[in-house]
């Protein structure tokens, strides 16, 4: 049985459609990743799946209980960590914790070992109060609250947005021995980097889901050949490639510029010669391997194509 | 219940936690009572007024010493014109002028009808109202006196037929003002309670958040209502309490009727303000906007409720408007219990009017308070 089903799912807002024939699966202890930019319905599909909203159409199945029949059966089975932090800034870290493990009906020491691996780390601040923890640390709490009445399925909305680098990837580690206890995660970013470290990821658009794959075959999908180029005139060379007749895509990508070509095959000489006539001597331009954000910039350009 | 016990645990943390709460909680009831009591009187004292005596006799003299005798007045200063003390009372620096025309003495000794002006500053209705009915006393008495003086001087036999009023002031015999405020200010004080503290609590949680985290746990809309009403039910108790004690041995107030009467229909009344404070959070999102409409509803129910101004004495309409208004039903009741001794047979129909209110207004708001949307 898979964890999650969802079945052309459709629901609008007064004027906005937040979600259009959104249908996928998510397998039994699977790290699931959605991937999309702010708005592109993250936040609504993840209110669908822990009862909190009724969708319009469509239906959703989370571990075998319907969404909107047995939304009580569910509520106990669910792990929800939404994406502002919605925890008591004048209750204390313990007193946080202990609070959402009781009515829940567990305490903290019989699910101890579950949450031990990041509640340890805060263990030390425990009678400091919730709103005076860091952006880091928040986050565990709020991981760990979800946590510790030990559901089957966690359902993560934007987790590391507005968290430092390093408390990221501290995170995204704690995801993964999670995982490894069985618990099925759902989670959602707006970061590519974060996109491969899931099992399957789904890409998300204007309330629509354009492909769902392993992170790998996302990248391999992508068909084109890119060219990392870099140039000391960082912003006049975006100008001038966006002008070039071969041109199919420019994006800013740190120091390099990825570009792609309309050709199959790109001509690296030609497009040399075009810049330094357009006065860009120092230029560097060498193939790279795409990764999941040019995958994901090139379907979302099909898709406003498609529109 | 398990689960009730532990939100219960957390409001009341978080309750003692709050730093403004606890002044609120045991200072505001004491200095409502004793700044509100004192300072919202409407007993007149020191009225500054301006003579202007064209008679100069032993007559007008008796008669503004009179005046002075009360402690009401005051004679802030005498004119010789009219003009010049209609100025004193243009820029304020008198409240009333007081004219006794030449020739006051003598019409009086001969036994006629004599006439004196009084120019009172109105645009304080009330107190203007105050001033010419202790004025009328005055001079009525004043005028009883000369009358008997003339009586026997002219040794005159004539019966005069009149009657005589003698009132007699039922259950606050001295008129005291406080006896009649003080009911009425423990009523707000416990309103003040119920309709903004449980009603802001609730908002709360959607302002910060943690509505979202608690919609998805197993916790029922019973457990958390009554989680968010309890405590400051019990606090509006405890504040009642403090009212009452002030009132009975600050105030020296009667406490004629039962003690657990007015607990019992407290605890009723307590939950028709928290219902409607619940229901204001079922239809704000803020805090902001919550107290707002509360602040709004507070002070149209107080100014209409019969505090400061009997109900009696309102326009038709606005008199049907307080049929809807549960302040004043409890003061009615307050009033009734603390100072005329009334019993439930007495009450009874309007604390069913408080109960109705109470039980409509929480159905209503449990209905629109959704755990899903």
């Amino acid at each position: 049985m898979p964890a999650v089903e969802v079945y052309s799912i459709h629901k609008s807002f007064k004027k906005v459609q937040a979600l259009r024939d959104v249908s996928f699966f998510v397998k039994q202890g699977e790290l699931y990743g959605f991937i999309g930019p702010d708005g592109a319905g993250k936040t609504t599909l993840f209110r669908i799946l822990n009862t909190l909203l009724v969708p319009n159409k469509g239906n959703a199945v989370v571990l075998g209980l319907d969404v909107v029949k047995d939304y009580k059966q569910i509520r106990p089975k669910l792990g929800y960590m939404p994406g502002r932090f919605s925890l008591y800034h004048d209750l204390s870290v313990q007193e946080n914790l202990e609070f959402f493990a009781s009515v829940f009906g567990a305490s903290i020491s019989e699910n101890y070992e579950l949450v031990a691996p990041i509640y340890s780390q805060l263990e030390p601040f425990k009678n400091r109060y919730a709103g005076k923890l860091s952006g880091g640390m928040k986050q565990k709490l709020a991981l760990s609250c979800a946590l510790i009445h030990k559901p089957e399925l966690l359902l993560l909305d934007e987790p590391t947005t507005g968290v430092d680098a390093v408390s990221r990837k501290e995170f995204w580690e704690m995801l993964g021995k999670l995982k490894q206890k069985g618990i099925t995660i759902i989670v959602s970013t707006p970061y590519m980097d974060e996109a491969k470290l899931c099992d399957r990821v789904a890409l998300i658009q204007d309330g629509s889901i354009m492909q769902i794959d392993t992170p790998a075959n996302v990248v391999k999908s992508y068909d084109r050949k890119i060219l990392g180029i870099k140039s000391s005139q960082t912003y006049r060379l975006l100008k001038v490639l966006k002008q070039y007749e071969w041109m199919h895509s420019v994006h800013p990508f740190g120091e390099y510029i990825h570009f792609t070509e309309k050709r199959e095959q790109p001509d690296v000489q030609a497009l040399q010669s075009f810049l330094v006539n357009q006065g860009i001597g120092d230029v560097i331009i060498k193939e790279i391997e795409p990764n999941i954000e040019d995958s994901f910039m090139a379907l979302m350009k099909e898709e406003a194509a498609h529109e | 219940m398990k689960t009730l016990r532990f939100i219960l645990k957390k409001e009341f943390l978080q309750i003692f936690r709050n730093k403004g709460m606890l002044p609120i909680i045991f200072v505001m009831p004491v200095i409502q009572l004793l700044v509100l009591s004192f300072a919202a009187t409407y007993e007149l004292k020191q009225v500054r007024f301006g003579l202007v005596d064209f008679d100069q006799s032993m007559a007008s003299r008796e008669l503004v010493s009179r005046l002075q005798s009360g402690g009401y007045f005051k004679l802030e200063s005498a004119f010789f014109s009219i003009e010049k003390a209609k100025k004193e009372l243009d820029n304020g620096s008198v409240k009333m002028i007081l004219q006794i025309p030449s020739g006051l003495d003598k019409k009086l000794n001969e036994g006629n009808s004599a006439q004196v002006q009084i120019l009172i500053d109105a645009v304080d209705g009330s107190t203007a109202g105050l001033i010419q009915s202790y004025m009328a006393s005055i001079i009525s008495d004043y005028n009883q006196e000369q009358q008997a003086g003339i009586f026997i001087r002219s040794s005159a036999r004539q019966q005069m037929a009149s009657i005589n009023i003698i009132p007699s002031n039922w259950y606050n015999p001295d008129l005291d003002y406080i006896t009649y405020m003080v009911p009425g200010i423990i009523v707000i004080l416990v309103s003040m309670i119920g309709l903004f503290l449980s009603g802001m609590n609730v908002v709360r949680e959607y302002e910060i958040g943690t509505i979202e985290q608690l919609n998805v746990t197993p916790i029922r809309k019973s457990e958390f209502m009554i989680g968010k009403l309890l405590p400051f039910w019990i606090i509006g108790m405890f504040d009642l309490c403090i009212g009452l004690a002030l009132a009975r041995f600050g105030f020296h107030i009667p406490f004629l009727g039962s003690l657990v009467t007015i607990l019992i229909i407290a605890g009723i009344y307590l939950i028709v303000v928290q219902g409607l404070g619940l229901f204001i959070s079922t239809i704000t999102h803020t805090q902001q906007q919550a107290m707002f409409i509360a602040w709004f509803i507070m002070v149209v129910f107080v100014l209409m409720g019969g505090l400061f101004t009997p109900i009696e004495s309102m326009p038709e309409w606005a008199q049907q408007l307080t049929m809807i208004n549960p302040v004043a039903y409890f003061i009615e009741i307050m009033r009734m219990v603390l100072l005329k001794g009334a019993g439930w047979m007495e009450v009874y129909k309007a604390v069913l009017v408080l109960l109705a209110m109470g039980f409509g207004l929480m159905v209503l708001s449990i209905n629109r308070y959704k755990k899903t949307s």
